[in-house]
């Protein structure tokens, strides 16, 4: 048997790295909708600019990130299906419609902005703005069905994972406006600035409404734990990130505003990982109830995959500096395209 | 296993049923299609990006060095190009990972040890390089030093290949699985990691990651010789163009017959690892002595769909077959397809091998009758090259879908070779409905993706035709005469 790299073949490198990896998953999934959200937030708030200088400033803000960020969805993906393969396989068999109606969202979303600029024709411009609009509300609404359908284990079709796509769609608008106004000039910050409180306390009202119907109907057999010490401590955290949000946005204060959004949906990722472990797959029409220790890949896989799997993501991590370092800074409308 | 209702099923299923035809497809069949037809787009656009790399980063580098105008119009141009395929790879490369969790469950579930690694380094590895570095290629002239903003294009095309590389390691595992062994998991026979290095490095890696990236550089300097012979057509004293025309075709007078010399190599491993493949490719029905087709055409419309020695004109070398296979045997019995139970569409991978090899040798042709016209000095003056060439622009991607349908339809039934069948692949919670719609969805919009490409690249080069300040000659088309130019040749 080759194996160059010494790793112990039947047992985890240490105890606990089925519970590592099950972090990790769920740190590339707070990454995305952080920042993918915020690419959401803008092109959803794209559709409230009528002028065509907004326009190409907040395509300028999109630009040079939004494809970077997505990567976190890939990330999170194949190091789901590399460290738990079942229940990778399984999270997208039972949603199939939703799984795929999302990629197609992210597909509109994707090549509205690419084709935009690549013809001077009001209908063509007018067709991709609606690809980029519409991705950007329709994709982190059905990510969002699709991940409470996971942790709520009451299909798709139901009142708890609608209103989780739904707070995704709010809090990536916050998100986005955050992002825009601590990026633009003042006329567009206070424009976003207003959006952005409207969006924050839809937000919050719609973690209300869902956490009751949650409560009220057990849904997931969850209620208990969000009345847990933690899971009061992430939605007390998450409410005082969004009122705190609201009055540093009325100050004026929009970069420390930036940073109390984007702990909105790191919360609602810790809210995920907090309902299901130490589950990590409930209970549906396809199988048993699948915990991180069951569904773990054998010990030599997952060894592997994170000898050579984690300096790559401290890499990857730098990365993300070195880009928002580049684009550090005010936006220009005419940064698109140049 | 009862194929659960879904909530569609109702309405739509009665909705078929009214008129007594069969509205939907079955999953499985629904499921291969959707598969099929998303990978043959997505190849398009990935190939792209492999085959572009090297033309960015030349480019990129002769326009800082020499800071001349001629390459720095090349490099902003490819750049687009490159922009929009790599935007249409994210989008169309996305769903092709979740298929593996939405239609093919079973394979993710058996296979996850082995492919979730290399999908995940891929990510990892290559697609954030890449996207990160093409943000600051494509917005960031402006905000870096040239040497970063080099840097920047050397990464952005190493990612591309990189990600070749680990997408190719999973595909070669399935064709030729190693390092692994079956062990049950929940109750369900999963492939358990056994030796790291054998089941990335298995015996088709090598060959078919050559194969792949020489593909994709063939394929994309033909679409660059073509659209510089257009350009250089419309607008002759385009001289940015001359030269990106003089590039491509040097790069096809390497890559064309490389391919070819590692094509016939690869075959033969294909023979040795695969038999039930190759006798596809061959049409080889019956067990014995096999010859080798060089070259064939059908005698009735029955071969089309059928083809086997009966039917078929073809110029053949006798016994070779048995002689590659065997190595060195003329006698050697091999294996023919009726021998197992379950084959592969014969007429795909026999006619996509045929029209492959046809193509690479036109390659061949074309980049040699390129490389006596540059020796002569008329490369670009060359009415009927230069025809020729924007004819051939296409043809690179044909071979290359084609050559992907002979090893992929031509692994069938296996999804993992001697493993695991497709059929069993796949979810057995899907439901017909489901899957016809979302094939359907995938057909609409990935068609509508591949005219906007199209259209996109039409519109790059009116642009740039503009701005070079050709006359607008409407009624002039490039397969008529070249304009300004006498000595045909």
């Amino acid at each position: 048997m080759t194996n160059p790299l010494l790793l112990p073949v039947d047992t985890y490198l240490v105890d606990s790295l089925p519970e590592i990896w099950f972090g990790v998953i769920m740190f590339a999934l707070a990454m995305y909708i952080v920042l993918d959200g915020f690419d959401f937030g803008i092109g959803m708030l794209y559709a409230t600019r009528e002028d065509d200088h907004d326009r190409e400033t907040l395509l300028a803000a999109f630009g040079p990130i939004w494809d970077a960020n997505e990567v976190w969805l890939i990330a999170f993906g194949t190091m789901l299906l590399a460290a738990f393969p079942d229940v990778y396989s399984r999270l997208l068999a039972d949603n199939y419609l939703i799984a795929l109606g999302f990629v197609l969202a992210l597909l509109f979303r994707g090549v509205g902005p690419e084709l935009r600029e690549q013809r001077e024709d009001e209908s063509w411009q007018r067709a991709c703005d609606w690809s980029f609009v519409g991705g950007s509300a329709l994709a982190p609404f059905l990510f969002g069905v699709l991940a409470g359908s996971w942790v709520f284990s009451v299909g798709a079709v139901s009142l708890p994972a609608i209103l989780t796509g739904v707070g995704l769609v709010a809090v990536s608008a916050v998100t986005g406006a955050a992002f825009l106004a601590a990026k633009t000039g003042p006329a567009l910050a206070g424009e976003m600035r207003d959006l952005g409180i409207l969006a924050t306390v839809a937000y919050l009202a719609g973690v209300v409404v869902l956490l009751a119907v949650v409560i009220v109907t057990d849904a997931g057999g969850t209620a208990g734990t969000i009345l847990s010490i933690p899971g009061i401590a992430i939605v007390g955290l998450s409410v005082v990130a969004g009122l705190g949000g609201i009055v540093l946005a009325l100050r004026d204060s929009y970069r420390a505003w930036l940073v109390s959004a984007l702990a909105l949906p790191t919360l609602l990722s810790a809210l995920v990982a907090l309902l299901l472990y130490p589950a990590i797959y409930p209970a549906t029409a396809s199988g048993a109830e699948l915990t991180v220790e069951t569904a773990v890949v054998s010990p030599l896989a997952l060894n592997l995959t994170t000898v050579l799997g984690f300096p790559v993501l401290v890499v990857v991590l730098w990365y993300f500096k070195f880009l928002y370092g580049v684009f550090s800074g005010p936006i220009e409308a005419e940064g698109y395209g140049a | 296993m009862q194929p659960p209702t879904h909530f569609l099923d109702g309405a739509l299923g009665a909705a078929a049923m009214l008129d007594g035809t069969v509205l939907f497809l079955p999953a499985e069949f629904a499921s291969r299609v959707q598969f099929g037809w998303t990978i043959s787009v997505h190849i398009l656009f990935a190939a792209l990006s492999i085959g572009l790399a090297p033309f960015i980063i030349y480019f990129t580098w002769k326009d800082i060095r020499t800071g001349s105008e001629r390459y720095a119009r090349l490099r902003s141009f490819w750049l687009k190009v490159f922009a929009v395929g790599f935007v249409m790879g994210t989008v169309t490369g996305i769903p092709m990972s979740f298929q593996f969790g939405t239609n093919f469950p079973g394979f993710s579930a058996l296979a996850g040890e082995l492919i979730g690694g290399p999908l995940a380094f891929e990510a990892k590895m290559a697609f954030f390089l890449e996207a990160v570095f093409l943000g600051v290629l494509l917005f960031g002239r402006e905000k870096v030093s040239d040497r970063t903003y080099f840097l920047s294009s050397v990464l952005t095309g190493f990612g591309a290949w990189l990600s070749g590389f680990w997408i190719l390691v999973v595909n070669a595992w399935m064709q030729t699985p190693q390092g692994y062994e079956m062990i049950t998991r929940n109750g369900m026979e999963v492939a358990k990691l056994t030796d790291p290095i054998a089941a990335f490095f298995t015996p088709r890696m090598t060959w078919m990651y050559v194969h792949m990236i020489n593909a994709s550089v063939i394929s994309v300097a033909l679409l660059v010789a073509g659209v510089a012979a257009y350009i250089v057509w419309k607008k002759r004293d385009a001289k940015a163009w001359h030269t990106a025309l003089k590039i491509a075709v040097l790069l096809l007078i390497v890559a064309a017959p490389l391919q070819a010399v590692h094509g016939d190599a690869y075959g033969r491993h294909v023979e040795d690892t695969q038999p039930q493949k190759f006798a596809a490719m061959e049409a080889h029905y019956e067990t014995g002595t096999a010859d080798l087709h060089l070259f064939a055409i059908p005698t009735s419309p029955d071969a089309i769909m059928n083809p086997s020695e009966e039917n078929l004109f073809a110029i053949s070398l006798p016994r070779v077959g048995s002689f590659l296979a065997s190595g060195g045997d003329f006698d050697a019995v091999v294996k023919g397809l009726d021998e197992y139970e379950q084959n592969p569409p014969v007429p795909l991978v026999f006619w996509s091998f045929r029209i492959m090899v046809g193509l690479g040798f036109l390659f061949i042709g074309l980049a040699f009758w390129g490389g006596y016209l540059i020796y002569r000095d008329r490369l670009s003056d060359s009415s009927l090259y230069l025809r020729a060439m924007i004819a051939a622009s296409p043809l690179g991607y044909a071979a290359l879908l084609t050559g992907w349908y002979v090893t992929e339809i031509g692994r069938q039934p296996w999804v993992v070779q001697g493993e695991l069948k497709t059929g069993e692949a796949v979810s057995s919670t899907l439901s017909s409905t489901e899957a016809t719609l979302s094939l359907a969805a995938f057909v609409v919009i990935y068609i509508g993706l591949v005219v906007a490409a199209l259209y996109t690249l039409r519109w790059l080069i009116e642009d740039e035709l503009d701005e070079l300040g050709a006359e607008p000659a409407p009624d002039d088309h490039w397969y008529g005469p070249i304009p300004g130019v006498t000595s045909d040749d």
